[in-house]
């Protein structure tokens, strides 16, 4: 058998009809109904797009086990979770306006070609009418993107950087988890009250679109309670041994070592860290101590009894006792014998929050969705009163503040909480610098 | 002068990881003429080996304590090691926190054996087919040794901390009568010195040993070595376990310095290619010489004076080296002419 008759036109035809071909479900499915993907038959797709391989695989696993639980309590399965304790009852546990909700997932990887082309694959091939997850801000801006052209919307999952609400905003995004600039201005009380306003911080910085911006955020919050900032040295991604980082800060007359790290970096850095005694130091007639702006149970988990009485932030932690968190800790616990994360307990809410604001909208057309999401207020959901605001889709609602826990009782009490963060605290107005630039654009229904 | 100190410290200790990685990649291909991309895996599994006492050491007893909840609000399950019911709290508790150390002894046993599988399994079938065959089925290995690492064990970073006695830091610079501060960390000198001796053990092995001096000459002239009745072939495997085992107790040893995950392994693999590229394909002492002088050169590189002037340097500095090196120097720093000539 010979392939010698494939010419170059040939191939490109080929290629051509394949492709339309691909395209024609998501196309027709679009002219039934004025928007991509619209449900015909008795059930609906959500598409979850997590890394399930990778750096971040733990963190994107825990995400897909809440969205699972998200989707069975939409179907009337299990004790129904956050739905009991939601404020808005547009839910009624019989699907997404009465279509049984069933559910693909991608493999991000924590790279944003390959979270696109998951993104892609589930909503062409089949027929996902939104997109839910990820684990990176570069990801969550990439995914965002391809769900504003293709006329989904994508609710971002663990997405921290100022810039998917700020100046990569889209008006099919939506991103329930908090970022750079709320964890900075959630932080910077507690650490004036715990450390004073004369000290001097010396910055590590993962070098990228999330470090830079939570570097500059939470050092424009320390520098305007009187802080100063000794340094701010960019660490590549790829680094795994931080001591060639660590061993200067000890000469440089900082007081503070603040880690923007994530992950498996932050992991890293912290552990170098503390093998350099650094928190038995004193320097300027002050302790030394280290502060990791954006916490994880997972990260927590991974640096062990390094973490021990470092200052953090969290989304969200399964500790909190209003009722919503109660629920949610209790449904994840039973099915999974483990607490969630803070990133399984955004992607969760997330979910619900999609599925009622399309039975409020009594519709799943986006451009319903976006208008039942924008401005709406709720409670139930953890971290108190909340609002979807719609200058620039970003949730706002109390954030908390959390140290390593010193005496663990159990292997999940990793973390305790310090503050909760009134909402009013982090508040910013839409145009804020560190926002600034970008614009939500229309919302794009896909035909 | 104190960061400088710091950095060739920190800078022996990087190359302590990498001259022991690479010193088994060229072992292998020094005896065997294989290029082997799943000795990261190796050293990864290493590290692993050291999690896995840390757990079997911790297998526990489980008690109800009703006066304390869980996250459910359960009562409590209270986990006794059975190590501490056995030899009591302190002498168990030190048995559990010296994990790491005795992970070695377990490490010894399971790394050669890995290694020998390794070889006899899979290796032996592509000694004479060509480099890049070797290079695919080897790092195809890798892949798979990383998935069930991670099937097994998680994607999560794992603590695994050296004994208390090493926590914490030396003032190096309180010894050196140095006014500034130069503290470094106990379990790194103990990792330096560690490695000194695995690597001088190998070369006193091959140096001194009637084993080492038959391994040697068929590395020289396998057929001729043959030729005179001796099993080389069963030497070289044994030299491949040997291998296996150096990276193995290279990651034994490295667990406590940043949690073993299960891409640990990818993470040194590329960088050790360059290392034994630069020593010299085959050369012993120029993995060695390669691995703690691109250490050095690294730790430098991510000095923040010199990466005011050169920013980015300490990403690309290896890659600039192996360049300079292999443009001036083709064989390498300590390479035999002929090696990978061919």
């Amino acid at each position: 058998m010979s392939f010698s008759k494939l010419t170059r036109r040939g191939l490109i035809k080929t290629s051509a009809v394949a492709g339309a071909g691909l395209a024609l479900p998501t196309y027709l499915r679009a002219q039934e109904s004025g928007f991509t993907n619209a449900p015909t038959g008795s059930t609906v797709t959500l598409g979850f797009n997590v890394p399930q391989t990778g750096p971040y695989a733990e963190e994107g696993l825990d995400e897909l086990r809440a969205q699972e639980l998200a989707v069975q309590h939409l179907n009337g399965e299990g004790d129904g979770g956050m739905m009991n304790t939601f404020s808005s009852k547009a839910l009624k546990g019989n699907g997404i306006l009465g279509k049984k909700v069933t559910f693909v997932t991608g493999d991000t990887q924590t790279k944003s070609d390959a979270a696109r082309a998951s993104a892609q694959s589930m909503i062409q091939k089949d027929g996902a009418i939104m997109i839910n997850g990820g684990s990176s801000s570069g990801v969550a801006v990439a995914v965002q993107d391809l769900c504003q052209s293709a006329g989904v919307i994508f609710m971002a999952g663990l997405t921290h950087a100022n810039d998917t609400t700020g100046k990569d905003k889209k008006a099919n995004g939506f991103r329930h988890f908090f970022n750079a600039y709320m964890s900075a201005a959630a932080l910077a009380p507690v650490l004036k009250a715990e450390y004073g306003t004369d000290r001097t911080a010396y910055h590590l910085t993962a070098d990228y679109n999330w470090g830079w911006t939570q570097q500059e955020s939470i050092q424009a919050a320390t520098e305007a309670m009187g802080w100063q900032t000794a340094n701010n040295v960019l660490t590549p991604l790829a680094t795994t041994d931080f001591s060639s980082y660590i061993a200067p800060v000890l000469n440089s007359g900082a007081d503070v070592l603040v880690l923007n790290h994530y992950g498996g970096n932050m992991v890293n850095s912290l552990t170098n860290a503390i093998q350099f005694d650094l928190l038995s130091k004193e320097v300027n007639g002050k302790k030394m101590e280290i502060v990791v702006p954006l916490y994880s149970e997972l990260m927590a988990a991974g640096a062990g009894e390094n973490i021990k009485g470092v200052l953090g932030s969290m989304n969200w932690n399964w500790q909190l006792q209003d009722e919503g968190s109660k629920a949610f800790t209790k449904s994840f616990g039973e099915k999974y014998g483990r607490p969630p994360s803070n990133s399984a307990h955004t992607c969760y809410v997330q979910t619900l929050l999609y599925a009622d604001a399309v039975e409020r909208a009594g519709s799943f057309n986006p451009c319903a969705v976006v208008e039942a999401l924008e401005g709406f207020e709720f409670d139930g959901m953890g971290n108190g009163p909340t609002l979807y605001r719609a200058d620039d889709h970003q949730c706002f609602k109390d954030v908390l503040v959390v140290r390593g826990t010193e005496n663990p009782t159990t292997e999940y009490d990793t973390l305790e909480i310090v503050e909760q963060t009134p909402v009013e605290q982090v508040t910013y107005p839409p145009d804020h610098p560190l926002f600034a630039g970008g614009d939500l654009g229309e919302c794009n229904p896909g035909a | 002068m104190d960061a400088i100190l710091l950095q060739i410290l920190n800078g022996l200790d990087k190359g302590s990881a990498y001259a022991l990685i690479a010193l088994g990649l060229t072992l292998i291909f020094g005896t065997l003429g294989v290029v082997n991309f799943a000795h990261g895996a190796l050293f990864m599994i290493g590290a692993f080996c050291a999690v896995t006492l840390q757990r079997i050491l911790n297998i526990s007893t489980v008690t109800i304590d009703e006066t304390k909840k869980d996250f459910l609000g359960r009562p409590l399950e209270v986990k006794t090691p059975v190590v501490e019911s056995w030899f009591g709290p302190d002498l168990g508790g030190a048995i559990i926190d010296w994990s790491v150390p005795l992970a070695i002894l377990l490490a010894i046993p399971v790394m050669l054996l890995i290694g020998f599988i390794m070889e006899r399994g899979l290796i032996k079938h592509f000694y004479k087919r060509p480099h890049a065959d070797q290079i695919l089925v080897t790092f195809g290995l890798a892949i798979v040794l990383q998935e069930i690492i991670k099937a097994w064990y998680g994607a999560n970073p794992i603590p695994t901390p050296a004994p208390d006695v090493f926590a914490g830091s030396l003032d190096i610079g309180a010894l050196l009568g140095l006014d500034a501060v130069l503290a470094y960390p106990y379990w790194r000198l103990i990792y330096f010195a560690f490695s000194a001796l695995i690597i001088g053990l190998v070369f006193a092995f091959l140096q001194f040993t009637t084993f080492g001096m038959v391994v040697r000459a068929g590395m020289a002239d396998r057929e001729t070595v043959g030729l005179l009745g001796i099993d080389i072939d069963r030497r070289f495997t044994i030299m491949f376990g040997i291998a296996a085992a150096v990276a193995g107790l290279a990651g034994v040893m490295y667990a406590p310095i940043n949690s073993p995950n299960y891409h640990m392994g990818m993470d040194f693999l590329v960088l050790s290619f360059v290392v034994v590229v630069v020593g010299g394909m085959g050369s012993m002492p120029g993995a060695v010489l390669a691995g703690f002088l691109l250490g050095i050169l690294e730790s430098f590189a991510s000095m923040n004076e010199i990466k005011y002037f050169l920013p980015g340097i300490d990403q690309i500095i290896i890659y600039l080296v192996a360049i300079a090196i292999l443009l001036t120097r083709p064989r390498g720093l300590m390479g035999r002419k002929g090696v990978m000539e061919d």
